[in-house]
């Protein structure tokens, strides 16, 4: 386990993130501007939802990537609870604030879609609901960080909710999911035979990357600023600072 | 398994010393209960629907406004921390308080429940199944919302945030027993929420006092 300490500690983190995130803005600006440019301009309108399917091109990556960041913050949990690593304590933190935007990112154009679709902005669908309850969690992953004067001590907390959080996650979606399903069911993981044309199913996976690309292209940018307030006193980062 | 019935015992004859705070639960969930015939309607068709919702709704509530007692006082005093110090099993400590929790505020919960659903009407041929959810949920309840409790215990705000954290946690239980009791009462078969209910407990059972544990010694820091 000794890469962890060595790629965990902040002053050599702080080093090869600097790469990474240079790379990752950079694919994120080509297949963000690929993606938006054939999701808006050159796919089809839907023959049922005519424009008001060009929502989905946002709407699914964030409610995928809404999901994928509460992983990387429970993981990013385990780390800083076993191994003690105060970037992975900072990676917690901050991806409860990306995740928290993702999810209300996916529940506003979800509501925005609804309105026209299904007549209403809000109906207490299991997948609406799922997302509502997930919005919950981070926002608790929040309260708890922030409740704390000291953020190391706020972190562990919050890494210990993380992480029940996410064993919990299942029960909840698959309980709310018996209680009451209205939305329409998956279109894209069918993988045999997807019940989306290709068409829309190319700009869909190229904004699917771009997210994920922009995801940890922010976490790396976020982490790297908080690194460096938290960090402010040591040396490296006067050595930094100096340059 | 010693300082299990240790700790059951001296936690179980604090809350006998204890009445009137132990009976606080109780009586807010007796009022809560009786507030919504006033909220609503005192309509017999309509009370009788929602009374599922509104007892398990006020039960969570009730149960996790007393959560706080479980760990603060003994926080407060140092003895908490000695607890900690002591040899022996950490999980197992964690476990005899929720039980002794448990046996103070959940157990009075169950029984006064009847009551309180036959008030808003409710069916009495599915009175059975309430109880049984509420036997089974009760102590995942205050499982889980002693992680709450154990994560908010060094902050001077802890009650409301404690809850904020815990209630998304009760989802599946709030569900699947809800689930189970309108099923009763349409005498559809409710032996499949019970299995799903008592996994549930088992499950909470082998895992949340771990989580207890970590978010004391974070506490204690």
């Amino acid at each position: 386990m000794h890469f962890i300490h060595k790629y965990g500690s902040p002053n050599y983190f702080y080093q090869w993130s600097g790469t990474w995130l240079k790379i990752l803005s950079a694919l994120t600006l080509i297949l963000m501007a690929l993606g938006l440019y054939w999701a808006l301009i050159i796919s089809p309108p839907d023959y049922q939802q005519s424009e008001t399917v060009r929502i989905m091109y946002i709407h699914v990556p964030s409610a995928w990537m809404s999901m994928f960041t509460y992983v990387v913050m429970a993981s990013a949990g385990v780390v800083a609870m076993i191994w003690r690593i105060k970037v992975a304590e900072i990676v917690v933190a901050q991806s409860a604030i990306i995740g928290a935007s993702f999810t209300l990112l996916a529940l506003v154009t979800g509501m925005l879609w609804g309105k026209p679709m299904w007549g209403a902005y809000w109906v207490w669908d299991a997948r609406l609901t799922s997302e509502l309850v997930l919005l919950f969690l981070y926002v608790g992953v929040l309260a708890i960080y922030s409740a704390y004067e000291d953020p190391r001590t706020g972190a562990k907390a919050a890494s210990i909710l993380a992480i029940v959080g996410v064993i919990n996650i299942p029960i909840i979606h698959y309980s709310v999911e018996w209680w009451n399903t209205l939305h329409q069911g998956p279109t894209v993981t069918k993988f045999d035979s997807p019940s989306a044309p290709l068409s829309m199913l190319t700009p869909l996976f190229i904004m699917f990357f771009a997210f994920k690309t922009y995801f940890f292209a922010l976490l790396f940018a976020r982490t790297r600023n908080a690194l460096l307030s938290r960090e402010r006193h040591t040396s490296w980062v006067q050595e930094i600072l100096e340059k | 398994m010693n300082i299990f019935l240790a700790v059951l015992q001296r936690d179980l004859k604090l809350a006998l010393r204890r009445r009137r705070e132990v009976a606080n639960p109780l009586v807010f969930f007796i009022i809560v209960v009786s507030l919504f015939p006033l909220g609503v309607s005192p309509d017999r068709e309509l009370l009788s629907e929602i009374a599922p919702g509104v007892i398990w709704v006020t039960a969570l509530l009730a149960s996790l406004m007393s959560m706080d007692a479980i760990f603060r006082s003994d926080y407060d005093d140092g003895s908490l921390e000695q607890l900690l110090l002591l040899p022996g099993s950490k999980v197992l400590l964690v476990l005899a308080k929720v039980t002794a929790h448990w046996i103070s505020i959940g157990l009075p919960l169950i029984i006064i429940a009847p009551v309180m659903a036959l008030l808003l009407y409710f069916p009495a041929h599915a009175i059975v199944s309430l109880m049984v959810t509420l036997l089974i949920s009760t102590p995942i309840l205050s499982l889980l919302g002693a992680v709450g409790v154990a994560l908010t215990l060094s902050l001077r705000t802890g009650g409301i945030l404690s809850s904020l954290l815990i209630l998304p946690f009760y989802i599946p239980v709030l569900i699947f027993s809800t689930m189970a009791i309108s099923a009763a009462t349409s005498n559809l078969p409710v032996m499949g929420y019970y299995a799903l209910l008592g996994a549930f407990l088992i499950m909470s059972l082998i895992l949340v006092p771990f989580a207890v544990v970590a978010a004391l010694k974070v506490s204690h820091n």
